[in-house]
């Protein structure tokens, strides 16, 4: 009876940690099955490097869409590395404890403000500006690429800062007794030891801005053309299915879907490249 | 201060030995960075950053909670009446929906992100390539955008199982997103336990069965219910994995398959729609008061976990 029960409770386990590779199978079986086609259908040169999007005149280029998502991205590495990675030693050497305490709950709640409510902040407060600074609408690839590295920011002043922690004291320790100031010592003792821990963080954080929807869709402006400048509205492949979802019917839903496929396609990437660095970080 | 003995007069050289060899005082400090400009710099970029990152924060929780407060008291109450009319723009419908839509999922998700952990902990031989499999997918999981899992859960959910937008479809959509993030704390939570406790328990004669639901996983409840606590975060912030699974229908519904709109899709509804930007800054208030509130409990139960460990 006993060993009945234990042996049930194992399966049990067993299933439920098998559930995951399940879901993960799961979705790349749907996504595929509704994107591929519509892929093979509006044929892949089209699609992937067709720089017309018209549903209505059956026009699927998601060219545009691909080069949006990567520009912010890009945008909002440039802003949230730097900032993040300063802070991230800030907090994990200078920081006086008592500092700390209120740091890093800050930096967790950033993390935790939906994206929704970064939307809005980024639609009420950095739009306007936007608008006073480069005219237009304020809604462009530059007011994104701004919302995008802030979000981005918690994401890597967390992988940083622990990457930083993990490297051994006597790294620093050294380089002050070599003479260097403790600001050096950090910088270029400490620092580089840490690259891969880093370079994982920064990769989190692109997976995170690539995937951002709801809080860019309200301030990229949305324009499905191929973009001119820092200054124009651009469209990313999150904002074309959030977008049109609602409405869309046949091919134009399966084109959607495909988009989506791009999307996760980029994002195994990364996440692969993710876990090798992970993975090297450890031996 | 340990050096200074009683009896005998605290002095300052002490003090400044007691903190550390390297202790300089601000004006020691000062003259160094006379000579190194880079160190200067360095530090000042540091705290600029912090600054700007701290200060944005402020901005957004300032800026949200001045705007948003004066037109949550002009519209009270009828912003809390019962029913969603587009007249009074209701946001308890959205509130209740919200706390189904939480302990729906949550019903789902963590029971089996708890089994998956104590499975990987205290079941699977170490290193065994099921193991790796699991860990790779759960990894994967949690790096999926909500906008896929939205379109994931409308194929699946929505049109092939037939469920329509509803409340059952977002439920499961967003039971999946959360189970990485319940198996990855409920595994760390397992794995701070001692294995002194396991042994002891086995020592005893209990079987393995009994040891985790007895011994192991009582000690590591603090820890899971902080990861609980961060997934109904998540599901509260959820919009884009929602909006094409449960709808953004306004109203309470009366069973799982109806639509239903939790409180971050209502506040999408509302800025598309144009109309209602001061309701969606109320909204936006009782959003972010609802995630800082379910931060700080998050913090404190992991703070719980650090007393126990200690």
């Amino acid at each position: 009876m006993q060993k009945a029960k234990e042996n049930i409770m194992h399966i049990l386990f067993l299933v439920s940690a098998c559930i995951s590779v399940i879901a993960v199978v799961t979705i790349c079986v749907f996504l595929f099955a509704n994107g591929v086609p519509a892929i093979a259908e509006i044929g892949v040169f089209d699609f992937l490097l067709g720089e017309s999007w018209k549903p209505l005149e059956n026009q699927f280029g998601i060219f545009p869409m691909i080069v949006g998502s990567l520009y912010v991205t890009a945008g909002a590495i440039l802003i949230g590395v730097p900032i993040g990675l300063l802070c991230a030693v800030y907090m994990a050497k200078f920081c006086p404890q008592r500092v700390y305490k209120i740091l890093k709950p800050a930096i967790e709640l950033m993390a935790g403000i939906p994206s929704i409510v970064y939307g809005f902040f980024g639609l009420m407060v950095i739009v306007p500006f936007m608008q006073k600074l480069a005219g237009g609408s304020g809604k462009n690839m530059l007011t994104a690429a701004v919302l995008l590295g802030i979000m981005i920011l918690p994401t890597i002043i967390g992988v940083a800062e622990s990457a930083i922690r993990a490297v051994p004291e006597s790294y620093y320790e050294g380089s002050l007794a070599l003479g260097a100031t403790s600001e050096r010592s950090v910088f270029f003792a400490t620092l580089p030891a840490a690259k891969t821990g880093i370079m994982a963080g920064v990769i989190l954080g692109i997976g995170r801005a690539i995937g951002e929807t709801m809080a860019v869709v309200m301030v990229c402006g949305n324009q499905s053309v191929m973009p001119e400048g820092i200054a124009s509205g651009i469209r990313t492949l999150t904002a074309n299915i959030v977008l049109e979802m609602g409405y869309a019917a046949d091919l134009h839903r399966d084109a959607l879907i495909a988009t989506a496929v791009v999307l996760f396609v980029f994002i195994l990437i990364i996440n692969t490249l993710f876990s090798v660095l992970k993975n090297r970080n450890k031996d | 201060m340990e050096l200074a003995e009683k009896g005998t007069v605290v002095r300052k050289e002490n003090i400044d030995i007691a903190k550390g060899i390297n202790f300089r005082t601000w004006q020691q400090k000062l003259r160094e960075y006379k000579h190194q400009p880079l160190s200067l710099l360095l530090k000042l970029l540091m705290i600029l950053a912090m600054v700007l990152s701290v200060g944005v924060l402020i901005l957004l929780i300032g800026y949200i909670l001045i705007k948003g407060v004066p037109s949550l008291i002009h519209y009270f109450p009828s912003i809390f009446s019962w029913e969603y009319t587009s007249e009074n723009v209701s946001m308890t419908p959205a509130i209740i929906n919200t706390v189904i839509m939480t302990v729906l999922s949550l019903i789902i998700a963590v029971p089996i992100g708890i089994f998956a952990a104590i499975y990987l902990v205290e079941y699977a031989k170490r290193g065994s390539r099921l193991v790796k499999i699991i860990r790779i997918t759960a990894e994967t999981l949690s790096g999926i955008p909500s906008i896929v899992y939205g379109l994931f859960g409308y194929l699946l959910f929505v049109i092939t199982l037939g469920l329509g937008y509803s409340l059952i479809s977002g439920a499961v959509t967003l039971a999946i997103m959360i189970l990485p993030l319940i198996i990855r704390t409920t595994e760390e939570a397992l794995l701070s336990v001692p294995d002194s406790y396991r042994e002891g328990s086995f020592g005893l004669g209990a079987g393995r069965l009994r040891t985790v639901f007895r011994i192991v996983l009582p000690s590591a409840v603090p820890g899971i219910l902080a990861g609980v606590i961060l997934a109904i975060g998540r599901i509260v912030g959820e919009s884009a994995a929602l909006i094409f699974t449960a709808g953004t229908y306004a109203a309470v519904p009366d069973s799982l398959t109806d639509s239903a709109r939790t409180l971050s899709v209502h506040m999408y509804a509302l800025l598309s729609e144009g109309l209602y930007t001061e309701q969606a800054h109320a909204a936006a208030v009782v959003l972010l008061v609802l995630v800082i509130g379910i931060n700080a409990l998050s913090g404190f139960a992991a703070k719980k976990l650090v007393s126990k460990g200690n």
